[in-house]
C-alpha cells in the first residue's frame, strides 16, 4: 500500500516492540485517559488494547463531540430541521444519535429535510444553490472542526448569502480535561491528548494541566504506532516523575499550532458556557457566534420550541464519558443497548466508547 | 428511545436492520422451507422426490444512484447482480426477466443506454432476457429509473452450496479487492464529489464459479458481498453455519485508491459494497488448487486466501489486524455514513 | 476527534485547490493554510487543509520506528 505517512505508522513489527517497551516501563497500575474519540476508535480498530500489559489501563474520555452533545441540543436541531423551508445540513456522525425522542435520521424519515455533508463548504454550496430555502448547518466538533466552520461562514459572507445559518454546539477540549481533573472522580495519571485538535491549538493549552495538576500530557497521532509511542512517552514521564506536555505527533503538531486557524475561529466565534452530556455545564467550554455575525445565527433567526428534554433512563453514558466506568460495567451494555437499538449516543456514535467496546471488543 | 415503526433508509442497506426486517416482517407470513434457505437464490426441485434437476430462482431490485458510474451502470448491475445470485448457489444462470419503473421525463437516450448495457452484460454472462414489464410513474415518484430483474438457473446434480455448510478447518477465499463498487458509486454522488481512480467491479461471476465447481467438489459456501460488504457476508455465514470465522487484515486485497477514499470519508472497506466479487468457503485441502483456478479467470485474478473457519466463538467473525492485534468484525448496522470524527 | 489524513497538494488556485492521495483526487480549501505549495503534504479534515505535514520530521519518525522494528526482529 502506498499511502504515505499513514502506512508506515501501522507496521506490525514496530508495534510489537513498542508494546514490549511499554510492558517494561509499566511497574505499577496507571490510568491513562485517551481524551479523543478518534483515539478510542483507532485503539479498538487496530487491536491496540490487546497489546498493552495489564498495569496500563486505558480510560476513554469525553472527546467524542457527538457523544457530548446534549439531548436538548439534538432536539433543537431536529426542531430547526422540521420547519418549513429549512434544510438542515449535518456531518454524517450526528445522523443516528438519539435526542430525547428521535434521531435526525428518524426525523428525516418523518419528512424533515436533513442532508449529510462531508464538509462545511458543501453546506455553503447548498445554500448558494437553493436560495429559496434556509440552510442551517448543525455545527458540531471541537477545535479541529470549528475553524473550518468559521472559514465556511466567512465564505458565505463573502458570497453575500442571506439564507445561510449556523447552529453551533462546538466545544473546546482543554476546559473539559480540567473539569475532569477538578471533579477528582477518577485518578488520571496521564492524558493522551488529541492529535488533530492540537494541530490547531498547539501544545500551550495543556501546560496548566501538566504544571498545576501534575498530570503528564502527550499529544499523539492516531495511527497505532503513534498511540503506542504516545503511551510509551507517558509511561516514561510517569516513571521519571515528570509532568510535561510532549508532542509525539510532531509531523502534524507545532507547539504554536495553526495560528491562522485559531484567528479565524475566534474572529467568528467567542467562548461561552456549554452543557456537556455527562459533565454538566463547563464554563467557557463552548463556542457561539459573535454579535457581528448574528445574522448567521440560527438560534437568533429561528424561534423554535422543542418538546421537553428527556434523558434516557438507565443510560450511563455520562459515567462512561468521565471515565468512571467502562461500557461493560453499564447494565444496559450489549443487552438493552446495542448499536441496532442504542439507548445513548456512546453506543450510536461511530467513535462512541460503548460502540467501540461493542464493535471492536476483543474476543476474550 | 423511539421504537421503529417506519421504514428507514437503513432498512435497505443490507446490514442488521435489513436482516431484522426480513426475519420479522417477511418470513413469518410467507413461511415455507424454501424461503427459509435464506441463500442468495431459492433452490428447489420440480419433482416431489427432489431427485431430478433443481432450479434456482432469485430476484433483485436496483435503485442505484447515479444511474451511470465509472465501470458500470444500473443496467449492467441489474443483470450481473441477478446472475451472481444464481451463481452463488452453484446454478448455471439461464433466463432473466427485466422490469422497469420509469419516472416520467426520463430521456429516451438514457433508457436506451441502460438497455444496451443490459444486452452486453447478458451476452457476457450467457443469459437471455425473456420477459419483462414497464411502468411509468409521475415525476418524483421514482428516482429516474428503478430496475428489477428475476433470474432462473439450473443447479447441477450433486451441487450443494449454502450458507450453512461451512465446516471447521475450511479455508476462506476472496476473489479480489473489496470496496471498489461502493466507492465508485459514492464518488459520483452529490456532496461526496471527488475523482477517485476507482471503477465499479460489477461483473458476472458465473464463469468463475463454473471453473471453481469443475475443480473441486468441496466448495461449501459462496456469497457475493454486496450491500453490507464483506463483513456482513462473513457474519451471515458464521451465523448460518454456527461457526467462527477468522480473517487476516493483511491478506485482504484492497486497492490503494479505495483505501484512500475510505480513509478520507471515514468508511471501513469491510462494509463497502462489491458487485463483482465472491467469497468462498472451501475444504482446506482444495484451497490452493481452487486459488490457482480462480486466478486464471478474468474476474478472479487477485484471489486470495484470507482466513479460515474455526469452532469458536460461534457466530462471530474475528480479524487479525495489521499490527497483530485482534478485533471483532460485526455486521453493518444501519447505513454507512461519512464521518469527520 | 477527528479524522484527518495526509494528502499531497497537486494544485493551488486562490485559496482552493486539489490534493491527491493514492490516486484519489479531492478539492480542498486552503483558507486555513494560505502559503501552501504544490508538492506539500497537508492534513486534510472535512474538506480543509489544516496544517502542512513536516516531512523531515515524519521521515525521521519513520526511520526511528523502522529501527525499532529491526531491533525487535534481531532480538527474536
Amino acid at each position: 500500500m502506498t499511502m504515505r505517512y499513514v502506512q508506515e505508522f501501522r507496521d506490525g513489527a514496530a508495534a510489537q516492540v513498542l508494546a514490549h517497551r511499554i510492558e517494561r516501563a509499566s511497574s505499577r497500575p496507571v490510568n491513562l485517559m485517551e481524551v479523543c474519540g478518534t483515539h478510542t476508535v483507532s485503539i479498538f480498530r487496530h487491536g491496540v488494547r490487546g497489546l498493552l500489559p495489564p498495569p496500563v489501563n486505558l480510560l476513554s474520555g469525553p472527546g467524542c463531540p457527538v457523544c457530548v452533545t446534549t439531548n436538548a441540543d439534538i432536539d433543537k436541531a431536529i426542531a430547526l430541521a422540521g420547519q418549513n423551508g429549512v434544510t438542515l445540513a449535518t456531518f454524517g456522525d450526528m445522523m443516528k444519535v438519539p435526542g430525547s425522542y428521535q434521531s435526525l435520521q428518524q426525523a428525516k424519515a418523518d419528512g424533515a429535510d436533513v442532508r449529510v455533508v462531508y464538509s462545511a463548504r458543501d453546506s455553503v454550496r447548498l445554500a448558494r444553490d437553493n436560495s429559496q430555502r434556509s440552510l442551517i448547518f448543525f455545527a458540531v466538533g471541537f477545535e479541529t472542526t470549528a475553524p473550518t466552520i468559521a472559514a465556511a461562514l466567512l465564505e458565505a459572507e463573502q458570497l453575500g448569502l442571506t439564507n445561510f445559518y449556523i447552529f453551533s454546539v462546538h466545544k473546546l477540549v482543554p476546559p473539559a480535561m480540567i473539569a475532569l481533573l477538578e471533579s477528582r472522580e477518577v485518578r488520571i495519571d496521564g492524558f493522551i491528548c488529541p492529535g488533530h485538535v492540537s494541530v490547531v491549538i498547539g501544545s500551550q493549552p495543556y501546560e496548566p494541566i501538566a504544571r498545576r495538576y501534575g498530570v503528564p500530557c502527550v499529544i499523539s497521532g492516531f495511527e497505532p504506532l503513534d498511540v503506542l509511542q504516545g503511551i510509551e512517552m507517558l509511561l516514561r514521564q510517569i516513571g521519571e516523575g515528570r509532568s510535561e506536555v510532549e508532542i509525539q505527533y510532531s509531523r502534524g503538531v507545532r507547539p504554536e499550532g495553526n495560528p491562522l486557524a485559531r484567528e479565524l475561529m475566534y474572529r467568528v466565534f467567542e467562548e461561552r458556557d456549554a452543557d456537556w452530556r455527562g459533565l454538566g455545564c463547563i464554563p467557557g467550554s463552548g463556542l457561539k457566534l459573535r454579535p457581528q455575525y448574528r445574522a448567521f445565527d440560527a438560534e437568533e433567526a429561528f424561534a423554535v420550541k422543542p418538546p421537553p428534554t428527556k434523558e434516557h433512563r438507565g443510560c450511563l453514558c455520562g459515567d462512561v464519558l468521565r471515565g468512571v466506568i467502562t461500557p461493560p460495567q453499564c447494565p444496559l451494555f450489549a443487552k438493552a443497548c446495542t448499536p441496532e437499538k442504542p439507548i445513548g449516543p456512546c453506543m450510536v456514535s461511530s467513535e462512541g466508547t460503548c460502540a467501540g467496546w461493542y464493535q471492536y471488543g476483543s474476543s476474550s | 428511545m423511539a421504537k421503529i415503526n417506519k421504514i428507514l433508509l437503513a432498512h435497505g442497506s443490507g446490514g442488521r436492520l435489513s436482516h431484522d426486517l426480513v426475519a420479522k416482517e417477511f418470513l413469518p407470513p410467507w413461511q415455507n422451507p424454501i424461503l427459509d434457505q435464506l441463500n442468495d437464490s431459492a433452490v428447489f426441485s420440480l419433482s416431489s422426490d427432489s431427485s431430478g434437476p433443481r432450479l434456482a430462482f432469485t430476484t433483485d431490485s436496483y435503485v442505484v444512484k447515479p444511474l451511470f458510474f465509472r465501470g458500470g451502470d444500473i443496467g449492467r448491475l441489474a443483470v450481473c447482480g441477478t446472475v451472481n445470485d444464481l451463481a452463488m448457489v452453484g446454478a448455471k444462470p439461464l433466463y432473466l426477466s427485466a422490469s422497469f419503473v420509469i419516472e416520467e421525463g426520463l430521456p429516451l437516450s438514457t433508457m436506451r443506454a441502460v438497455v444496451r448495457s443490459m444486452r452486453k452484460a447478458a451476452a457476457e454472462a450467457g443469459v437471455q432476457i425473456v420477459t419483462g414489464d414497464t411502468k411509468v410513474v409521475e415525476g418524483g415518484a421514482a428516482d429516474e429509473l428503478f430496475v428489477n430483474t428475476a433470474g432462473i438457473g439450473l443447479v447441477p446434480t450433486g451441487v450443494a452450496i449454502g450458507g450453512d455448510r461451512a465446516q471447521v478447518g475450511d479455508a476462506i477465499i476472496l476473489s479480489g479487492s473489496i470496496g471498489d463498487h461502493g466507492i465508485a458509486v459514492l464518488s459520483r454522488r452529490e456532496g461526496l464529489e471527488f475523482e477517485a481512480a476507482v471503477e465499479s467491479d460489477v461483473a458476472p461471476l458465473n464463469g468463475l464459479v463454473a471453473a471453481m465447481l469443475a475443480a473441486s467438489p468441496n466448495v461449501r459456501v459462496l456469497r457475493d458481498p454486496t450491500r453490507g460488504g464483506l463483513a456482513t457476508s462473513l457474519n451471515e455465514i458464521a451465523s448460518q453455519s454456527k461457526v467462527a470465522i477468522q480473517i487476516d487484515e493483511r491478506k485482504i486485497p484492497l486497492k490503494d485508491s479505495v483505501w484512500a477514499a475510505c480513509e478520507m470519508l471515514g468508511f471501513d472497506p469491510l462494509y463497502v459494497a462489491n458487485e463483482g466479487k465472491l467469497v468462498a468457503v472451501v475444504a482446506s485441502e482444495d484451497a490452493e488448487r481452487l486459488l490457482a483456478v480462480m486466478r486464471a479467470t478474468p474476474y478472479g485474478r487477485e484471489s486470495a486466501i484470507i482466513g479460515e473457519v474455526m469452532a469458536e466463538p460461534t457466530g462471530k467473525v474475528l480479524m487479525k489486524t495489521a499490527i497483530g492485534g485482534t478485533r471483532i468484525v460485526h455486521m453493518l448496522v444501519g447505513e454507512m455514513l461519512p464521518r469527520i470524527c | 476527534m477527528c479524522l484527518a489524513i495526509p494528502a499531497r497538494v497537486i494544485e493551488v488556485n486562490e485559496g482552493v485547490g486539489l490534493v491527491e492521495l493514492a490516486g484519489v483526487v479531492r478539492e480542498v480549501s486552503f483558507m486555513l493554510l494560505p502559503n501552501v505549495r504544490v508538492g506539500d503534504y497537508v492534513l486534510l479534515h472535512a474538506g480543509y487543509a489544516l496544517q502542512r505535514v513536516d516531512e523531515a520530521d515524519a521521515e525521521e519518525t519513520i526511520r526511528l520506528l523502522a529501527e525499532i522494528a529491526e531491533a525487535g526482529r534481531n532480538q527474536a
